[in-house]
């Protein structure tokens, strides 16, 4: 798996400025986007693969699976900013893994109470979501040096990425492994779903076209941006 | 890939804050006691609806399998007899099945749990069975992971679904190829699906093997009017259970579906 | 390149200069190809055809838009993107709507080769990964199999398919020789498994013209002889050891021979330079392979037919193959490469 290549210039200046409430309305906001876009946990950091393609053949399991991640994301993140003075750095690691793990808990069983027919099809992902690595990366890499505002906005930016993430991966594989988008059909009754689209290998797949169209779309970005220069400079 | 980063400045200076090993344990300690406290109490919360779900879910599928029925209660062997899962010990069974009953009260059936090799997965179904006319008369898939498109089928097709309408029990239930079904004790096999068919007839033969003696040998003392020996005659009036408390007919919560963590 | 890496080489000199290049290999088994093209035009129809264009044009369509940006279409004139979807479309029933063969033919180029880097990098045959596509997409459509003989110009509902749409099950299929094997346990006469007049996949079904085309291109050494000999070899002797042991379970060598997609998949996928190993020993140990892994399949596993995945099995090992069995270069002595080069 690849590192996490731009978490770190986030995480170290954060370093710098925690126990100093720099209230900086804009660096919120920034810590926020990255999570979306710059440094989206899956297109980007290609972090928690395996809920990524396990749970995502159709869109409201996406959608289940990341409202979970997101609660045990965020909350974790308040916890273990709030604490990161009081944890001794020696028993950190099982220290976040003891907050996580509640909070996963906590998800379960109110999953399991409120959503049944979800929580089956979910099965053991959802107790799963200790072992994604996105969480403890989060905390391990910015929660534990950062003030609580900016160790939330973190997490939410990161698990709403990944939540934008498991929702495009599962609305793709719905629609053509199922014909349908949140369970309301699309193409009428006779249309011939792609099986393999709703089996984990269409998963792989899936995730790699989109990765792909990421980075070509990266690419053009760049590229763009270039011949903008360019001109700029021609014009001058 | 960031513990690195933060490892190794940390480890360099291990030695000159190198907290006591008390606090270290009493932190993970407390940690440990603020998580168990606060998983003790979601867990009592969420405990009843739980349980409930998993109840209510077992119920319908059994009211499902045998059209007719409006309440119905389990039953374990205990060697001679079928007896209501409350008088029997709890070691003294492993399996159990669901007797359901009609509006009146009489029986209308049993519904059979049973679990065997699909083609991908352990397939677990349930199945009601009439000792009066020795049919299966209906069946539901719990659980299966067989191939969307091809294996789903043994829940999905309906064509598939009616053979277990009025399947005869003897002689015994057999899969046959699609379309020649022509005795009330064949099942019409799925095209394409013919694995994932066969294993469903193969469970249900499981099941018959395992129960239908016992259900003949209990039905031999029951009463005319479909009373089970071990239930003194005043089921008339005590049957139907309201399904807002499901507890109190199922208290094993073995069976339901999402019982089974995957 | 000659400049940059000349530890790549894996043979050694003498070279000696010959005509054949990869243009000149693809327009051989192209050539090979159009007997199978006209028997399955005989024995389906114009619905053969048609799949077969479909494929093909999903194929070359992909070859086209997604290959190199730079002299967009060159790639074309190689003709292997070509070769690829016809293999594609002979693999698929004859009745098998046209736009999935196009879908085919697009997952084939694209996922099968482009994505590796082009021709000469893919891990596996092109045309299998397409197949294997339509296989877990489709696998209901992709095992109904229309028979033979009902007139040249019959078209099935199946074939016309609107686009994302069901094909409509044709009131007549078929079983195909396995397919009654495994399930019913009956056995087709090996006669009709010769002629090729059973249902199957467009191009697998006439044994006999197959293996004339086969020892055609041993001939020409257009493939490695060693790799069919190996695959059917091994299929032969497994096979003939389990019919001797039980004939009543198992069928005969010669039926396990002649069936199914085993001579077409052998001569023309197995062979595929690109994906079998460089080294004669190490072709025999994937030829090998390949024949216990399609006995294996076809016995005990879950579908009737397994060459398309004990292909790709084989060819998924093929860089651990050549890795542990590396061609010996010329005149050195017996001793492994690999030790050699650390000197």
């Amino acid at each position: 798996m690849p590192s996490i290549p731009a978490s770190s210039p986030g995480g170290g200046s954060g370093s710098q400025g925690s126990g100093v409430a720099d209230g900086d309305w804009e660096r919120v906001q920034a810590e926020f986007m990255k999570g979306i876009w710059k440094e989206n946990p899956v297109f980007v950091q290609v972090l928690g693969m395996c809920p990524m393609l396990a749970v995502t053949n159709s869109a409201v399991n996406a959608m289940a699976m990341g409202a979970a991640t997101f609660f045990v994301l965020v909350g974790s993140s308040f916890l273990v900013s709030l604490l990161r003075n009081f944890i001794p750095r020696q028993v950190r690691i099982s220290t976040y893994i003891v907050i996580i793990a509640t909070f996963v808990t906590v998800a379960d069983f109110t999953l399991q109470a409120l959503l049944p027919d979800i929580h089956r099809e979910l099965g053991a992902f959802i107790s799963l979501i200790v072992v994604n690595c996105l969480i403890l990366g989060r905390q391990e890499a910015f929660a534990s040096k950062n003030t609580v505002k900016h160790a939330v906005a973190d997490a939410v930016g990161m698990a709403g990425g990944f939540a934008i993430a498991l929702l495009c991966l599962g609305s793709v594989r719905e629609i053509l492994g199922s014909g349908s988008l949140f369970g309301v059909s699309l193409f009428g009754s006779g249309y011939e779903p792609w099986v393999i689209m709703i089996l984990p290998p269409g998963g792989f797949i899936m995730l790699g076209l989109i990765l792909l169209f990421f980075n070509w779309l990266k690419s053009r970005r760049a590229h763009w941006l270039q011949s903008l220069d360019k001109l700029g400079e021609g014009a001058r | 890939m960031n513990q690195q980063q933060s490892v190794l400045p940390e480890s360099a200076n291990l030695g000159a804050d190198q907290p006591s090993s008390l606090r270290l344990i009493s932190t993970l300690g407390l940690a440990g006691l603020i998580s168990g406290l606060c998983l003790v109490g979601i867990y009592t919360i969420t405990l009843p609806r739980i349980e409930a779900n998993k109840a209510r879910t077992l119920k319908e599928a059994v009211l499902q399998v045998l059209p007719g029925s409006v309440s119905m209660e389990e039953l374990v062997w205990n060697g001679q007899g079928l007896i209501p899962v409350e008088q029997a010990g709890e070691a003294s069974y492993t399996e159990s099945i669901y007797a359901a009953y009609n509006r009146d009260g009489s029986l209308v059936g049993y519904a059979i749990p049973e679990d065997g090799a699909g083609f991908q997965d352990t397939i677990r179904l349930i199945y009601g069975y009439r000792p009066d006319s020795r049919e299966i008369v209906g069946m539901r898939v719990l659980e299966s992971r067989e191939t969307p498109g091809l294996g789903d089928k043994i829940y999905k097709d309906q064509a598939f679904q009616e053979n277990f309408r009025a399947l005869s029990v003897s002689p015994e239930v057999v899969a046959v190829k699609h379309g020649s079904k022509n005795a009330p004790n064949q099942v019409d096999c799925i095209t394409g699906a013919t694995i994932s068919s066969k294993a469903v007839v193969r469970i249900l033969r499981q099941g018959n093997q395992t129960w239908l003696e016992r259900i003949d040998k209990s039905a031999s003392g029951t009463t005319e009017n479909g009373k089970l020996p071990g239930v003194p005659g005043a089921r008339n009036g005590e049957v139907s259970v309201p399904s807002a408390e499901p507890g109190i007919e199922s208290r094993r919560p073995a069976l339901p579906a999402g019982s089974q963590g995957r | 390149m000659k400049h940059t890496a000349p530890g790549l080489v894996l043979r050694t000199a003498p070279f000696l200069k010959h005509p054949t290049d990869t243009p000149n290999l693809m327009r051989q088994v192209l050539l090979a190809l159009l007997p199978v093209v006209v028997a399955a035009a005989a024995f389906f129809g114009m619905a053969a055809m048609l799949v077969v264009g479909a494929s093909t044009l999903g194929a070359l369509a992909t070859e086209y838009a997604f290959g190199p940006s730079r002299n967009r279409g060159s790639t074309l004139h190689d003709g292997s993107a070509l070769l690829s979807g016809i293999l594609l479309g002979l693999t698929l029933p004859p009745s098998f709507p046209l736009w999935m063969a196009f879908l085919g033919g697009i997952v084939a180029i694209g996922l099968g080769k482009l994505v590796w880097g082009g021709l000469g990098q893919n891990l596996f045959n092109p045309a299998l990964v397409g197949r294997a596509f339509l296989q877990a997409a489709f696998p209901t459509t992709i095992t109904t199999w229309a028979p033979q003989g009902q007139g040249f110009l019959h078209l099935s509902s199946a074939n016309l398919a609107a686009p994302l749409m069901q094909a409509r099950v044709d009131t007549i299929t078929a079983a195909t020789p396995l397919g009654l094997m495994k399930f019913q346990h009956e056995l087709t006469p090996l006669w009709s498994l010769l002629v090729g007049n059973s249902p199957g996949s467009i191009g697998e079904t006439s044994s006999a013209l197959l293996i004339v085309l086969g020892l055609w291109l041993a001939w020409r050494r257009t493939f490695d002889w060693r790799i069919p000999v190996a695959i059917l070899v091994t299929v032969a002797v497994f096979a003939g050891i389990l019919w001797i042991v039980n004939p009543e379970t198992y069928p005969s060598p010669l039926f396990m021979l002649f069936s199914g997609g085993l001579l077409f998949g052998t001569l023309f996928m197995a062979t595929d330079p690109v994906t079998s190993p460089m080294a004669p020993l190490g072709v025999w140990l994937f030829g090998v392979g390949i024949g216990v892994l399609v006995v294996l399949i076809r016995l005990w596993g879950g579908l009737p037919e397994g060459v398309m995945y004990a292909i790709l099995l084989m060819n998924a090992a093929t860089p651990l193959i050549d890795r542990v069995i590396q061609p010996r270069p010329f005149g050195r002595g017996k001793h492994n490469v690999l030790e050699g080069d650390a000197r």
